[in-house]
């Protein structure tokens, strides 16, 4: 047996961090924890815990089965914890659920047209590639914990006083 | 009135000595010595331990001196001007710089990187590798010259154009390439996305356990990319002991603690004047805003994900002062 133990925490069990200031002020981290974020979500919501202009990081609660979504860039998710199914499709004509210089993560309204792609399971640590031109949708029998890699879009919500120390 | 020495003799317990501009680079069996020019023809000198002055040296060679401020330590550092790098002593200390003791000077990049290798080499032993945690690589930093570990210091970030493993792309790391389990992650599961791709699809659907990859990372300190959104990177690192330099931000990064958990120091960038502590515990997130320099201490190996905007225009949007240091204002 390892005499290290890694610790990954968990929606049911984490324990967030802390800041120690000086001369500063706590907002100026935007200090949360996607845990807690999540805990705290409804299903999917895609709330930013981090921004850097156009770009952001989401914290989504997986639970059930997401509608479907795509993007004109490539986005990427990883589980933090917990068990996900994406299933993809490849869009006929992706130009017309997401203009190519649309930026986010844009719902799909309907069902998507185009040829079925498969599907990835993903566990905790697992990273996946939502590639552009493609439709997805997550589902996940328990709540788990993503982040998503993506731009500010229609759907992201920021709610950083809530979220982060203040 | 006593001073530092115009010259170092050319080689000292068996180690090279080297010029750069006006600085003077000398080692001996358990201290790097640099010096510099002041005010008054002198000459200031600085005291940095080899094995602490190696590991920020690798970290420059290795990240092309990086984003904004590489200090060594609260004394000596590098600024990267994206095409020439400058050189500084004391001038982000505001004791050494308000008394006329600091220096800085600039220089062409590929004429400095190259200089840098050879100290790495001349002054890199055997069986001391300047990525690895103290546990690692021991005590073969000191000592009189002997040997040398040019594979060790041969290693740079990972480029990678979309996601590792994807055909064309950086490749995965497993035992078969040389990436063993490191000993701190012996316990993380090493199981892969279960991926069912649909004839013809089999090339656009790609997942990889990220955590296993890290697990396997062979440097500590040292991102490398994993996904690129844009300018978006996702550079994701392990981390044991110390960062070996304090990073001064041209910009804002963030980070992402996926395990375990790093205390970090914050420090004013331009003074070195203590901000904050962060301690950052698996699944925090924290903003490092662009006016800041800051040093993290891992007390066990740790997973961290970095996350940087390589858009290079918005380091002279920060410069200018067109906008807050701060990602968010809420």
């Amino acid at each position: 047996m390892s005499e290290f133990v890694t610790r990954f925490d968990s929606l049911n069990d984490y324990e967030k961090g802390h800041i120690e200031i000086i001369n500063d002020k706590p907002k100026h981290y935007c200090f949360s924890n996607v845990f807690e974020v999540a805990s705290g979500a409804k299903p999917y919501e895609k709330i930013a815990v981090a921004k850097n202009f156009e770009y952001v990081i989401e914290a989504i609660r997986a639970e059930g089965k997401s509608s479907w979504m795509a993007a004109a860039h490539d986005e990427f998710c990883v589980v933090m914890d917990g068990d996900v199914t994406i299933e993809f499709v490849k869009l006929d004509h992706p130009e017309s659920v997401a203009a190519s210089d649309k930026e986010g993560t844009v719902p799909v309204s309907g069902e998507p047209q185009g040829k079925r792609m498969g599907t990835i399971r993903l566990k905790r640590g697992h990273q996946a590639l939502l590639p552009k031109g493609a439709a997805y949708r997550f589902d996940s029998a328990k709540p788990s914990v993503m982040i998503q890699q993506t731009l500010q879009g229609d759907l992201t919500v920021q709610k950083w006083a809530e979220i982060c120390y203040r | 009135m006593n001073a530092p020495p115009e010259k170092f003799p050319a080689t000292i317990a068996g180690y090279k000595t080297f010029e750069l501009g006006a600085f003077t680079f000398s080692r001996d069996e358990y201290f790097v010595t640099i010096t510099w020019p002041v005010q008054g023809g002198r000459r200031q000198s600085h005291t940095i331990s080899a094995d602490a002055f190696l590991r920020a040296l690798m970290r420059d060679v290795a990240w092309g001196f990086f984003y904004g401020v590489v200090n060594f330590d609260p004394v000596f550092g590098t600024r990267n001007l994206y095409g020439k790098v400058e050189f500084f002593g004391g001038r982000l200390n505001e004791h050494y710089h308000n008394n006329g003791l600091s220096c800085v000077e600039v220089f062409d990049t590929p004429v400095t990187m190259k200089l840098i290798k050879e100290i790495l080499a001349d002054w890199v032993n055997e069986g001391f590798d300047p990525f690895a945690a103290p546990m690692e690589t021991g005590d073969a930093a000191f000592g009189v010259k002997h040997g040398d570990n040019l594979k060790a210091i041969d290693r740079y970030r990972v480029p990678t154009k979309r996601m590792p493993g994807l055909e064309g792309d950086s490749p995965l790391r497993g035992d078969d390439n040389g990436y063993p389990i490191n000993r701190a992650f012996a316990d993380v599961a090493q199981d892969q996305p279960e991926i069912h791709a649909e004839p013809g699809f089999e090339k656009e659907l790609h997942g990889f356990n990220l955590f296993a990859y890290l697990s396997r990372s062979d440097v500590t300190w040292n991102p490398s990319v994993t996904s690129v959104c844009k300018n978006s990177l996702f550079c994701p690192t392990t981390e044991e002991y110390i960062l070996p330099i304090i990073h001064g931000n041209d910009r804002v990064e963030w980070f992402v603690q996926l395990s375990d958990e790093i205390m970090w120091n914050i420090n004013d960038k331009d003074t070195g004047r203590p901000r904050a502590r962060v301690l950052m515990k698996a699944g925090d997130v924290a903003a490092m805003p662009a006016d800041i320099a800051h040093q993290g201490f891992s007390k066990k190996r740790s997973m961290l994900l970095v996350w940087e905007n390589a858009n290079p225009e918005i380091v002279k949007m920060y410069e200018s002062k067109q906008l807050p240091p701060y990602p968010v204002e809420f």
